[in-house]
């Protein structure tokens, strides 16, 4: 049988062999492999960090990345932009009836080579099958949790005047890989998805203590949507230096063609770093020796005006509205 | 006949439109009025063709997607409100309604899909006229029977020559860079001619512009059209592409949103061409409903360079992007919309 | 209100032109710049090319921008 069935989704026989060859067999989770109800997790903590997400991209094959891919990264650094040390990820699917197993292995695999690279594990799942046409393929939630170290307080509300602003690496770069897999254009070098997980980057954060203030990751609406979340929720205002925007080519010339601004496209691997001045370099210089901070950059200040703005490369100023709705490409 | 600005020295502030949403987009990113104050006041015009597409024209429209027709747009119509839905509803609604960046996009979706009828609705100045024009020669050689085009294409000088013709007091103008790529300058010849306006036609980087603005200042008194996009544009402009609108299109009266019905400032398909001309093959008459215009809108003022957005009691209070009120708000590239994005 | 890029054209199999622009490749009709060659910049509107841009023009344009930003 080489495609999924809506036999597979109920709940008897042929729902184990799903989950045994596919998900048992590329997780390879010893709790996962109990087949209980529900995991049972011995963890010393402190505090429990926990989120969810639930992923729905098309096409589900992309350069740089894959949906499964992505449900790993987006859950787990949702955790680390809170300090926490992501652990167990649950993994829910909904398939429609006809998505080849060949895929879905595919995205098992993909999956699994992204927790390993994160250290976490996942401990528990579930899977659906509905009908042709329901699901746009596969849908994929994931839920993880995570532990936050003693001592560590990132929170959205703690930015403060005179902090600085880093971003880790080149903004809209998933955004612009998977819009140019949906369009009729190529990158040369081919651009992928910038999909990470970023434990590396926020052990390294950790260690600077307080003087890191907040930690977002700009998923959907980009880098612009969380500095406004950051601005809403600190009561502050932030100035954005455009020429310090660390972009690559080929996102900026296809954002020139097709009227877009890359400050909204998505990204999934990248940390907006709200940290206090005086410790600003030193933090640069050690994200820029993590793997995926090889191109961070200071972009910006924190103010007490409330406003986002951006100071262009005239020196002039400007505002830095919110995204509102979707982005679609302009001949205007 | 505007020529009280022969008479102004140098020393007051000198009034510059600008008439393409492009340009205004510019002007607003590196906040380029900042430069000027006191010395400039660069205002918007009604540069921007898909703020000017009349409710009534999204009404046809929609009632074509209603019909069952696969309306196929540029990305920039999607949210542009009619007198009761927009098509970012109707699409939501379960309407067949795509987005394409080309127009041979929208002929090659008819290609690929051949039970579905396509209707491509042509937006656009005197730069994207020429591309539809192609794409409809295209579909006619290769004997495409599922695809039509609705056109609402825009042509600049009319709608400049009406503002003038309303009185409107500038010193200069900033002409459109892409589409006189296009025209050349010929066409906008009488703006100096009968107007006695200086007008330069300006690139779309913020040098260029502010390069225009300075020759605008030098030839205050030397009424002409200048060519500032140099590497781009010339007198006669893009011959082949003039002649691709003419083999297609022919001049109609066309309804501009706040400004009404002005004549020759609209591009209809010629007879030769009407099995692609939707009007005509699938012609229908949708309902209108009225719309209780709000009052206190100063779209109409704005897009006549009196006053700026900011000057409007509804900008930011209850117009913005999401639940616009006015033209100049509903579309990304209008004054309003600008304004609100990027401060000023 | 009309979005065009200068884009190089790398190769030309009529009437299309492969074009070029900091790693972005696309094909684009030249229909309306027939005399193109490859090596020239034209400026591309909604997948076509719609002027060919005069190269002299275009580096003193470079020169005015960094006279202006510094």
């Amino acid at each position: 049988m080489d495609i999924v069935l809506s036999a597979h989704g109920g709940g008897g026989k042929l729902t184990e062999e799903l989950i045994q060859e596919v998900f048992l067999n590329e997780f390879d989770s010893d709790i996962l492999n109990e087949m209980e109800d529900s995991a049972v997790l011995d963890i010393d903590f402190n505090k429990l960090a926990f989120t969810t997400d639930s992923y729905t991209v098309k096409p589900l094959f992309f350069p740089g990345g894959d949906i499964g891919r992505l449900a790993v990264c987006g859950t787990i650094n949702d955790l680390l932009t809170r300090g926490a040390v992501p652990l167990f990820l649950s993994a829910s699917f909904i398939i429609e009836e006809g998505f080849r197993l060949y895929d879905l292995k595919r995205i098992a695999s993909s999956m699994a080579r992204t927790c390993r690279e994160a250290g976490v594990k996942i401990v528990a799942g579930d899977t659906k099958v509905v009908a042709r046409g329901d699901a746009d393929g596969i849908f994929i939630n994931t839920s993880g949790a995570g532990y936050v170290p003693f001592g560590v307080n990132i929170s959205v509300k703690n930015a403060k005047p005179g902090d600085k602003v880093i971003i880790s690496g080149t903004i809209g770069d998933h955004g612009m890989a998977v819009l140019s897999s949906r369009e009729d254009f190529t990158f040369d070098p081919p651009l992928e998805s910038d999909c990470a997980p970023l434990v590396d980057i926020v052990n390294t954060l950790r260690s600077f203590g307080e003087s890191v203030r907040v930690l977002r990751d700009p998923t959907r609406a980009g880098v612009a949507e969380v500095l406004y979340n950051i601005s809403r929720a600190s009561g502050v205002g932030i100035e954005i230096y455009e020429e310090k925007l660390p972009v690559k080519p080929q996102v900026a010339s296809a954002c020139n063609m097709l009227g877009l601004d890359f400050l909204q496209l998505a990204n999934e691997g990248k940390l907006v770093a709200v940290v206090e001045s005086s410790a600003a370099a030193k933090i640069l210089e050690a994200i820029k020796k993590c793997k995926n901070g090889r191109e961070a950059a200071i972009i910006g200040t924190v103010n007490d005006s409330g406003q986002i703005t951006a100071r262009t490369a005239l020196g002039t100023s400007r505002i830095l509205s919110r995204p509102v709705g979707e982005l679609v490409p302009r001949i205007c | 006949m505007g020529t009280n600005q022969v008479l102004r020295s140098v020393n007051t502030e000198l009034k510059i439109m600008e008439v393409c949403g492009t340009h205004s987009e510019v002007v607003s990113k590196y906040a380029l009025r900042q430069f000027y104050t006191g010395r400039v006041k660069l205002v918007s015009g009604p540069g921007c063709p898909v703020c000017v597409i009349a409710s009534e024209d999204i009404d046809l429209i929609i009632e074509y997607a209603r019909c069952g027709f696969t309306i196929v747009t540029f990305g920039d119509l999607i949210r542009i409100p009619g007198t009761v839905s927009s098509l970012a509803v109707e699409l939501a609604r379960g309407k067949s309604i795509k987005v394409v960046y080309s127009p041979l996009d929208a002929l090659a979706m008819a290609k690929d899909n051949p039970s579905n009828q396509v209707i491509f609705v042509a937006v656009g100045f005197e730069t994207t006229a020429p591309l539809v024009a192609l794409t409809i020669m295209k579909a006619k050689k290769e004997g495409i029977k599922n695809f039509s085009v609705l056109s609402l294409h825009r042509t600049m000088p009319q709608i400049l020559r009406t503002l003038f013709q309303t009185g409107v007091n500038l010193d200069g103008l900033i002409l459109p860079g892409h589409v006189c790529t296009i025209t050349g300058s010929k066409p906008f010849e009488f703006l100096a001619r009968d107007f006695g306006i200086t007008a330069v036609i300006s690139g779309f980087a913020p040098e260029d512009i502010m390069e225009s603005i300075e020759i605008i200042r030098e030839n205050l008194h030397r009424p002409s059209i200048y060519i500032q996009y140099k590497r781009a544009v010339s007198t006669s402009g893009n011959m082949v592409a003039q002649e691709a609108i003419k083999k297609v299109f022919k001049p109609c009266d066309a309804l501009w949103r706040a400004f009404g019905l002005i004549k020759d400032s609209g591009l209809a398909i010629k007879e030769a061409w009407s099995f692609f001309d939707a009007r005509k093959r699938w012609p229908i008459k949708p309902i209108h409903h009225k719309q209780a215009l709000n009052k206190k809108c100063s779209c109409e003022d704005i897009m006549k360079g009196i006053l700026t957005p900011l000057e409007c009691p509804l900008f930011r209070t209850f117009c913005r992007p999401e639940s616009p009120i006015g033209p100049c708000m509903v579309s990304s590239e209008g004054s309003c919309a600008i304004y609100y994005k990027y401060g000023g | 209100m009309c979005l065009a890029v200068p884009m190089k054209v790398k190769n030309i199999r009529w009437p299309n032109a492969e074009v070029l622009a900091e790693g972005l490749r696309r094909e684009v009709n030249i229909q309306l710049v027939p005399r193109v060659n490859i090596g020239d910049y034209v400026l591309v509107h909604a997948g076509f090319a719609i002027q060919v841009i005069d190269g002299k023009w275009a580096k003193e344009n470079l020169e005015l921008w960094e006279q202006i930003k510094s």
